[in-house]
């Protein structure tokens, strides 16, 4: 070491921490990942059931609520496709081909990635910031000398109820994106509704609505590891909750965004 | 006083010592935390973990739990090891404990009649109105009777603690462990917890391990105290034998005033310096 200056010497070390930390978060986030599995399958045997209850309690907060948000931004981005989509297609005089545009774009991309999003915004910054708030109250020791596992307890119904949400809700945002872009299109081109939806089915194949359901469930798994993995690591009081609350979100849409373009990459190949 | 003298004599059927606790040694990173405890919870009797700040009671109090992994030594809990048990007999084990933490570590989603509920509705099979008539019956106990139904945002710190307890004693649990159970309190609030935990020893005989920093506190409930000091047992004797003891450090413990810190030159040089001598 001696041969480096001091000021690298000190670079290279706080990149190893780093690179360290973020191993063995990512790594974090495996464990709890396979023992939410786990219990699922071996709880019951094991008298640490994951209760469907609470499953469903966190469905309702992950998914039933944000159905508001998500038809409000399924609409307007459907809305805001069919504008551009028909302004550039102009330029070649095909605006008659922009609902092909139109559909694959909102079911392949813009409805997984926009309720990903959303649920990252509204449900991955509630998981951390509920579980750092529990740990720094030492709720996650009691439950824990209680018997309760708290991976059982808290971590899975939070990754379950978003595994069933967020491909729920991007199937809500894809029939709600379409029908918006469909109200700018069928007024533009002068087309009757039926018409277009016609079109939309004629155009959209299973696999491409296969596509961005799979990604949204992936998408799901994040939300809600990345919450937890954050909220599990607060330290540091109530200023520690509201630091790690703003990485889980920060963390999570990069991440969202990352494997979507990951996604689309090896699935179009 | 008078519950030192109730307690002498407990010849329980079982007198195996509830917890035994053998040169328990750990660590955080380099420093020492817990260097050779060795200790023991009689059956019925109720020990007083005490020490100032950085002493380590808190460390101890987390083994006991199992909730940190000693670096060596060995904790029987209930005749359990808690180094080798795993899987449902862990949770049976914990079933048989109860635990009021310092700050109560209540659920705050739960209102308090479910906070107590909760231990009944995940281990036991009894219908929800039972549940619902057991805990009332500890809110009965700790004097919370008519405040089932608040949050615990609402509550005083007063009533946290007596909701803790609540909560820790609804599994009618053979060892409660107390973290602090007087701290932050006032005083007259503070002595009416700690009747309440000589009356909730008294009604269920189980054991109980407080773990407090106060003086008084532990001189008025505990039948043994002891006194911890950087990781290391000063010693374990009723409350008469440690108020008369004259241990230097416990002196200095009982008569509130500060450690006179000890005077090593080279230790001190490297703390100035950074260099290692």
């Amino acid at each position: 070491m001696s041969a480096l200056p001091a000021r690298a010497s000190a670079f290279l070390d706080r990149l190893g921490r780093a690179t360290l930390g973020a191993v063995s978060e990512i790594g974090f986030a495996a464990v709890l990942l396979a023992e939410s599995l786990m219990w699922a399958v071996v709880g019951r045997r094991r008298r640490q059931p994951v209760r469907l209850g609470l499953i469903f309690a966190e469905a309702m907060e992950v998914g039933v609520k944000a159905v508001p948000i998500v038809t409000i931004m399924a609409l307007t981005i459907g809305l805001m496709l069919a504008i551009q989509s028909i302004y550039a297609l102009k330029t070649f005089g095909a605006e008659s081909r922009v609902v092909f545009g139109v559909a694959l774009s909102v079911v392949r991309e813009f409805a997984p990635l926009i309720t990903g999003i959303l649920v990252a915004g509204r449900s991955g910054s509630a998981f951390a910031a509920r579980l750092g708030t529990m740990r720094i109250n030492q709720e996650i020791d009691a439950l824990t000398v209680m018997g309760i596992n708290p991976v059982r307890f808290l971590v899975a119904p939070a990754l379950f109820g978003t595994l069933l949400m967020v491909p729920a809700l991007t199937v809500w945002a894809d029939l709600v994106a379409l029908f918006g872009a469909g109200l700018y299109i069928t007024l533009e081109l002068g087309m009757d509704m039926a018409a277009y939806a016609d079109q939309v089915i004629e155009v959209l194949a299973v696999n491409d609505i296969a596509h961005g359901l799979g990604k949204s469930a992936l998408f799901a798994v994040l939300i809600a590891l990345i919450g937890v993995v954050n909220g599990a690591l607060v330290s540091g009081g109530a200023e520690g909750v509201g630091r790690m609350t703003t990485r889980s979100v920060v963390h999570a849409i990069t991440a969202i965004v990352i494997t979507d373009m990951v996604f689309a990459f090896v699935l179009t190949r | 006083m008078s519950a030192a003298a109730q307690t002498a004599a407990d010849p329980g059927p079982d007198n195996a010592p509830v917890i035994e606790v053998r040169g328990l040694v750990t660590h955080y990173g380099p420093r020492k935390i817990l260097d050779g405890i060795d200790l023991e919870v009689q059956p019925g009797e109720i020990l007083v973990i005490m020490g100032g700040s950085g002493s380590g009671k808190s460390t101890l109090l987390n083994h006991l739990l199992g909730l940190l992994v000693p670096t060596s030594g060995a904790i029987r809990v209930l005749g359990e090891d808690l180094n080798a048990i795993d899987g449902v007999a862990r949770t049976l084990l914990r079933q048989r404990l109860g635990v009021a933490f310092q700050g109560g570590a209540l659920f705050s989603s739960l209102s308090v009649l479910e906070n107590i509920m909760l231990p009944l509705i995940e281990h036991t099979r009894l219908d929800r109105k039972t549940m619902e008539i057991m805990a009332r019956l500890k809110l009965e106990v700790v004097n919370l009777a008519g405040f089932e139904h608040l949050m615990p945002a609402e509550l005083s710190g007063g009533m946290i603690k007596r909701a803790a307890l609540a909560r820790a004693i609804v599994m009618d649990p053979r060892i409660l462990f107390c973290d602090e159970p007087s701290a932050g309190l006032d005083p007259v609030v503070a002595t009416a917890i700690d009747q309440l935990i000589l009356d909730l020893r008294a009604a269920m005989g189980m054991s109980v391990v407080v773990v407090t920093h106060e003086l008084e506190s532990a001189f008025k409930i505990a039948d043994r105290i002891c006194v911890l000091d950087r990781g290391k047992v000063l010693a374990v004797d009723t409350v008469a034998a440690i108020r008369a003891s004259d241990h230097p450090r416990i002196r200095n413990l009982l008569n509130r005033q500060g450690e006179d810190p000890d005077l090593d030159v080279d230790a001190y040089l490297e703390r100035l310096t950074g260099i290692d001598l």
